[in-house]
């Protein structure tokens, strides 16, 4: 039996062990051994928990029908499907806080927490729970927008749900649950079931509220965001139980979050405000300033000659290429160039795909040396010497209108594809892209545009590739 | 993690409220991951997402507690449920992290293709 303080301490330990995890991911040579260091953590902490409660047969049960459940799925998981799964993580930590909070206030002597419970408590309590809630109901509207399960109910569609007075439903709502929130902290121990249904009912209500407006494409700031709250919720919980160790975990989670949804917001040039409040790329579009122009269109055919006799090429990724699962043939393509003595290079956009990060793990999946993918920044300036610029399922990342003022996508941070001496671009067709708004950079002289599915459309450009 | 003593609850002059302590806790530990995630490597981004989802399955630790209540009533069984949906995140969320990274390799130029 370990004595209080054993346990503190020992959690402290699994805390630092879990700074360790998120250090080692500074590089990929270092991550794995991270992620180890994570999984000690985690092991201590279970343990120490372990030997100092009850009915701990019962507990490993639970605990091992999770972990197999868990194990498959991680093993069977493609990479494609990456975002889905980590929103429906995500639920399950949202889920697990209001739980855990309801037993709380069942029986808070089982915790150590005083019965009644004290008003502080009680409103670290109220925060868990509400954050908790938010995260559950949030993340599955997340994953069924993510999963496309659009077409069996309108509220997983992936294009922003919007009605009209929305915004005041949702103040009022936040108004209703703040008042429920109050109620529970003031209640005495025996009235005070009410309130609490009442507050984590109109947060799991505004889960989904806050996540139907917000449209595929700002699912990276939307997933992160998710990704913060989940560690805001264990914070809360920590907070009410007086465990440093949660707390620890939580806020190391939170600012994750935090600074993930900062960089994708910045990749956009969105506040996050704006994206919060959602419905962007419907209403007000700008489309008619460009009248349709003809564009020059080739075959996979002209892709293969055209990159053959080129001196080195970047590939630019998009969420394009995730959908049609191009991968592998974009990795067999570049092989096949290489071994011509092309440099081939990938330059990723910082909100290409659905969530962050999304075409690097896509490419490593592919087996593409995570040396040959580069950050905006570091590909930026060498688009000028570069001889073809092959764009993948991506359309606002390369917009060059982002650079002109007045244009509603004015300021997102853009690759400069348009400076490459040719450009190639596959699209399943002349759609514009999330914003709405037409890219000039199809129509420009230098421009080749190869329609269909990325995947098929580079297949073929491999077999032609003599 | 066995929550507030008596002495704390009386408060006597010179110990700390227990809200306190925690928001040290709270606030050195935002400091410190601030610190250490602008250091994460974008291309990490993703299975930066996935280990801190796993990290943040830690609450498995209350959802124990709550499932060794002493009687075994509504928060017990709460309790059991909770473990088994976080577990899914603990192993699941680990495991597919070490996947994605096993993954990203630096490859001797002319290797074979997979």
């Amino acid at each position: 039996m370990l004595s209080p303080n054993q346990v503190a301490l020992l959690h402290l330990a699994a805390s630092v062990l879990f700074i360790l995890a998120l250090k080692g991911l500074s590089h990929p040579l270092s991550a794995r051994l991270g992620n180890r260091l994570g999984v000690a953590g985690m092991t201590l902490a279970v343990l120490t928990t372990l030997v100092i409660t009850e009915r701990v047969g019962l507990t490993v049960g639970a605990l091992l029908v999770g972990g197999a459940v868990g194990w498959v799925v991680a093993r069977r998981v493609q990479m494609t499907e990456m975002p889905e799964l980590v929103a429906a993580m995500h639920s399950l930590v949202g889920l697990a806080a209001v739980l855990i909070a309801i037993a709380v206030v069942h029986t808070p002597a089982a915790f150590g927490v005083p019965d009644p419970i004290p008003v502080g408590n009680r409103a670290e309590l109220f925060i868990g729970t509400f954050v908790g809630a938010m995260t559950f109901s949030g993340s599955v509207i997340a994953f069924g927008k993510l999963a496309g399960l659009g077409r069996l109910l309108r509220i997983f569609s992936s294009a922003p749900v919007v009605f009209r007075g929305q915004h005041l439903v949702n103040l009022t709502l936040v108004g209703v649950m703040a008042w429920a929130g109050i109620a529970f902290c003031i209640s005495g121990a025996a009235e005070h079931w009410p309130p609490f249904i009442a507050m984590t009912a109109v947060a799991f209500l505004l889960g989904v509220l806050a996540i139907i407006p917000i449209g595929g494409a700002d699912m990276p700031v939307v997933i992160s965001m998710l990704n913060s709250y989940s560690g805001w919720a264990a914070s809360g919980i920590g907070f009410s139980l007086n465990n440093p160790l949660l707390i620890v975990a939580g806020a190391l989670v939170g600012s994750s979050g935090a600074i993930l949804s900062y960089i994708m917001c910045k990749g956009m040039n969105r506040s996050l405000f704006s994206v919060i409040l959602g419905g962007f790329g419907t209403a007000e579009g700008t489309t008619g300033a460009v009248a349709p122009k003809a564009v020059k269109s080739g075959s996979p055919e002209d892709v293969a000659f055209l990159l053959s006799n080129a001196e080195s090429v970047i590939i630019i990724p998009g969420y394009g290429l995730a959908v049609a699962r191009a991968q592998h043939a974009v990795k067999a393509m570049a092989q096949k160039l290489m071994a011509k003595g092309v440099t081939v290079r990938y330059a990723v956009h910082p909100v290409a795909g659905r969530m962050p990060g999304h075409m690097n793990v896509l490419l490593a999946e592919a087996d593409v040396p995570y040396d040959q993918v580069l950050e905006m920044d570091e590909i930026n300036n060498d688009f000028g010497a570069t001889d073809v610029a092959f764009v993948l399922g991506a359309n606002d990342v390369v917009n060059p209108l982002a650079e002109q003022p007045g244009t509603p996508i004015y300021g997102m941070p853009i690759l400069h594809a348009h400076k490459a001496r040719s450009v190639i671009v596959n699209k399943r067709s002349m759609a514009s892209g999330y914003a709405g708004i037409d890219n000039p950079l199809f129509y420009m002289d230098k421009t080749m545009m190869v329609f269909g599915d990325a995947k098929k459309v580079v297949e073929e450009v491999v077999r032609a590739i003599i | 993690m066995r929550g507030r003593c008596a002495g704390e609850e009386l408060n006597v002059p010179g110990t700390v409220d227990p809200l306190i302590t925690n928001l040290t806790v709270f606030v050195l530990a935002i400091v410190v991951g601030y610190h250490v995630v602008w250091n994460v490597t974008p291309a990490l981004h993703t299975p930066l997402m996935s280990v801190t989802n796993a990290i943040s399955s830690v609450i498995l630790i209350s959802a124990i507690v709550a499932a060794g209540s002493k009687p075994l009533d509504v928060g017990t069984i709460l309790g059991v449920i909770a473990v088994a949906l976080v577990a899914i995140n603990t192993f699941g969320g680990f495991l597919v992290t070490e996947r994605m990274l096993e993954m990203f390799k630096k490859k001797a130029p002319g290797e074979k293709r997979r």
